[in-house]
């Protein structure tokens, strides 16, 4: 049995500009000892996933199920979620500085915590402390657990941040963003020290990050959110080198240095929608460049592939991978889902030639005019009321 | 530790050496910028200084895009404020196409500002939001006198087209835009008066990974149709190496490697170099799972009592009593070519794989306090 089975989870929220439907329908297993690696970009529901988990979206709508350990998280008492929370299940934030109080002293904040969930001693509790910090990698622990949370820097607060998430050996740590806040060294450090600790407690961790690089590293099974859903679900290996939604495949080619980006990067054109205002369909189908007449009307589920491989797309799921022939497939599969002239033919169409120029628009004449640039040749123009102006509605 | 000589004479020649003459569109030599540290609220005294860039000299060609990478701290947005003289130099000079700007008064400097532009981190925070993007846009024509009434409408509407913007959104607050779109209007903006140098201080680092692709191939698009010099900043070393012709590579405000971009990136030859390219994350498992990662031990330490001689020693493997008292110069190492310089007294040779990193600096400083 897994420890952590969500399943359909959703969560929404009563704004002013109205309902903010953060997450609608995701469900995932965590097994002890293994990674899971959510990725998306900013907005597609990742964080509030797992924060509605630890019961920290007050005032959301939130339905679903979250067995953990077999007990649903969703329907504990507040006193009952406080046992849960910090001791078996632990959480690293991104911005460790705001999740440590700047008015008390490292150590403190770490004894506090142990305190709070055992009946110990404040010097075996403090004792305890200094013990983390060493194992964190934190020079001189036994006087820098004194200091106060301004006289570390960004990577040894993420370090204490480690540490105090350890101390009672928890089943379960989520950690939003770990390292986005780090230079790449450090970045670097913080990793190694992760999932060397993983692997020394088989503690089971959720990673959720925008960062590829980070998901490559670390992740054995990945989730990729857009617009609060799971758009694909795979092993890391699968992935990377097999992935079936357009998505997906999207991220994968914008990342420079990737193989799968060429000398110039292939963006996915326009913008995440709104959580407000969520296309109808598969709420991916605006940015698609193999998008079908049924895309803009049903909702793909999330269909089988191989061995727990799942993709929310209406491709055929043998087409596979990365590279200019499975473009080919993909594209000549979606020609045939769509009607000449047809919505789906038109948006298609947009969404390659934004790919193709970037959203460069060169002006006939003009601004350029006096530089003797006039007679340059011009680049493609598109239209002007491209995907990337959906997002400015207000 | 002040009475240390720059050492940059040398450095200076080979960083001229290193570029053609004729082909520098800006040149710094031994541009140092120093931070007062005061003390006392009636009576100030200076107590210290954050050597925030520290005698930096390098060259940057017409039409080439500069990489300047580096960790947190070590000075590359300082310097790139004080290549477009946002910030006076405490020493050293600056020469942009042929004329030193250094020490030009605000009013004497005017007629370059058009000439150099910036374009910011943070989309949000380097447009006011109480104005509309248009005369956003249209402030350096305002500034300079360019154009007025419906010629800079049209001026502007042309630009917003130029980086993909819709023209009929003029009117629009920047809260009305999304992040990629306000780094589009951050673009048209420093693209407004055609300026021959454009510094990019970490551009997409805010920005998702879609949105930073479209950003990056709209840079690159308008650097060969305008034939554009850029120096761009960020701390994703992918993406440097993805935009730059050449690349800096900086640590506690000096440059410590200077080279063109396929040769820092197969054979770095600082320590430094070497241990950042290493822990760069690689959105490739299987590349990831190869790959030897160097990774250093400790924080940069504090540019307000940076180490002697070479800075890096404290925390580099191949560290030995020389290091600590002589401050190595930039130049050509282990029969380089003249555009690959490196300070270092222990360079590494090709193919070398760093040892591990002493656990606990020598001379250990207290890990970047103040830092960050």
């Amino acid at each position: 049995m897994p420890l952590l089975e969500v399943r359909d989870l959703t969560v929404s929220f009563h704004t002013s500009d109205g309902l903010v439907q953060a997450v609608r329908g995701v469900s995932f297993d965590v097994e002890k000892g293994h990674t899971l690696g959510v990725v998306g970009e900013s907005g597609s529901g990742k964080t509030v996933c797992t924060q509605t988990l630890l019961g920290l979206t007050p005032g959301a709508d939130v339905s679903g199920q979250a067995l953990f350990d077999g007990r649903d998280l969703l329907r504990m008492s507040p006193a009952e979620l406080q046992r849960v929370r910090g001791a078996r299940i632990a959480a690293i934030f991104q911005d460790p500085l705001s999740s440590l109080h700047p008015l008390y002293t490292v150590g403190w904040q770490i004894v506090e915590m142990i305190r709070a969930h055992r009946h110990i001693a404040r010097s075996a509790a403090r004792a305890r402390a200094i013990e983390l910090l060493d194992m964190v990698g934190i020079p001189q622990a036994a006087s820098r657990v004194d200091d106060y949370p301004h006289q570390f820097s960004g990577g040894m607060r993420q370090r204490a941040m480690i540490a105090m998430a350890l101390a009672l050996d928890p089943d379960l740590i989520i950690a939003d963003e770990p390292t986005t806040a780090l230079d790449a060294t450090v970045q670097a450090q913080v990793i190694e020290l992760m999932t060397k600790l993983q692997t020394e407690f088989d503690t089971a961790l959720i990673i959720i990050t925008h960062d590829m690089g980070v998901i490559a590293e670390t992740a054995d099974e990945v989730m990729v959110m857009y617009a609060g859903k799971a758009v694909e679900k795979a092993d890391r290996r699968t992935l990377f080198y097999f992935p079936h939604h357009p998505y997906t495949k999207g991220l994968l080619e914008s990342i420079p240095g990737s193989t799968a980006a060429g000398e110039r990067l292939r963006p996915i054109p326009g913008q995440p929608p709104s959580l407000i205002s969520i296309p109808t369909g598969c709420a991916f189908h605006p940015r698609c460049q193999y998008v079908m007449d049924r895309c803009i009307s049903e909702v793909p589920p999330l269909f089988d592939i191989a061995g727990g491989h799942t993709s929310a797309c209406f491709l055929p799921t043998q087409i596979l991978g990365l590279g200019e022939d499975v473009d080919r497939e993909r594209a000549s599969a979606a020609a045939a889902g769509r009607a000449e002239n047809g919505a789906a033919a038109r948006l298609a169409a947009r969404a390659t030639e934004e790919i193709e120029t970037a959203g460069v628009h060169l002006p006939d004449a003009g601004v350029l005019a006096g530089a003797g640039m006039s007679d340059r040749s011009r680049g493609p123009r598109t239209s002007q009321n491209s995907p990337d102006d959906a997002g400015t509605q207000p | 530790m002040t009475a240390l000589p720059h050492g940059t004479s040398p450095a200076a020649a080979a960083a001229a050496a290193a570029a053609d003459e004729d082909d520098a569109l800006l040149t710094l030599d031994d541009v140092v910028k120093h931070f007062p540290i005061r003390r006392g609220i009636v009576i100030k005294s200076e107590v210290g200084q954050v050597r925030a860039v520290d005698g930096v000299s390098l060259t940057v060609r017409r039409g080439e895009t500069l990489g300047l990478v580096g960790e947190t701290g070590c000075g590359k947005s300082t310097l790139a404020r004080c290549m477009t003289r946002l910030y006076p130099l405490t020493s050293g000079r600056i020469t942009f196409d042929g004329h030193d700007i250094s020490r030009l008064s605000p009013r004497a400097m005017r007629p370059y500002r058009r000439q150099m532009q910036m374009i910011f981190q943070d989309p949000y925070g380097s447009l006011n939001p109480h104005r509309r993007i248009g005369s956003i846009i249209g402030d350096p024509f305002a500034i300079h006198g360019v154009a007025d009434g419906p010629e800079r409408k049209r001026k502007v509407q042309e630009l917003m087209e130029l980086v993909g913007l819709n023209p009929e959104h003029f009117n629009r607050f920047p809260s009305d835009f999304s992040g990629g779109q306000r780094q589009r209007i951050g673009v048209a903006r420093a693209l407004a008066l055609r300026p021959k140098l454009i510094v990019c201080d970490e551009p997409v680092s805010a920005l998702d990974v879609s949105i930073q692709a479209q950003i990056i191939n709209l840079l690159q698009t308008l650097q060969s149709e305008l034939g554009l010099t850029y120096v761009f900043i960020a701390h994703d070393l992918s993406v440097v190496e993805h935009v730059s012709d050449r690349v800096a590579v900086m640590y506690l405000g000096k440059v410590v490697e200077i080279a063109e971009r396929a040769a820092l990136y197969s054979t770095p030859r600082h320590p430094y170099t070497a241990a950042l390219l290493s822990a760069a994350s690689v959105a490739d498992p299987d590349r990831a799972a190869v790959r030897q990662r160097i990774v250093l031990h400790g924080d940069v330490p504090s540019p307000i009592d940076p180490p002697s001689g070479c800075r890096f020693h404290p925390r580099c493997p191949k560290a030995q009593e020389i290091c600590g008292r002589v401050q190595p110069d930039l130049v050509p190492v282990l029969a380089d070519p003249p555009k690959h310089v490196t300070a270092c007294h222990f360079p590494m040779a090709d193919g070398e794989k760093l040892g591990p990193a002493p656990a606990e600096p020598a001379d250990a400083h207290p890990p970047g306090i103040g830092m960050r």
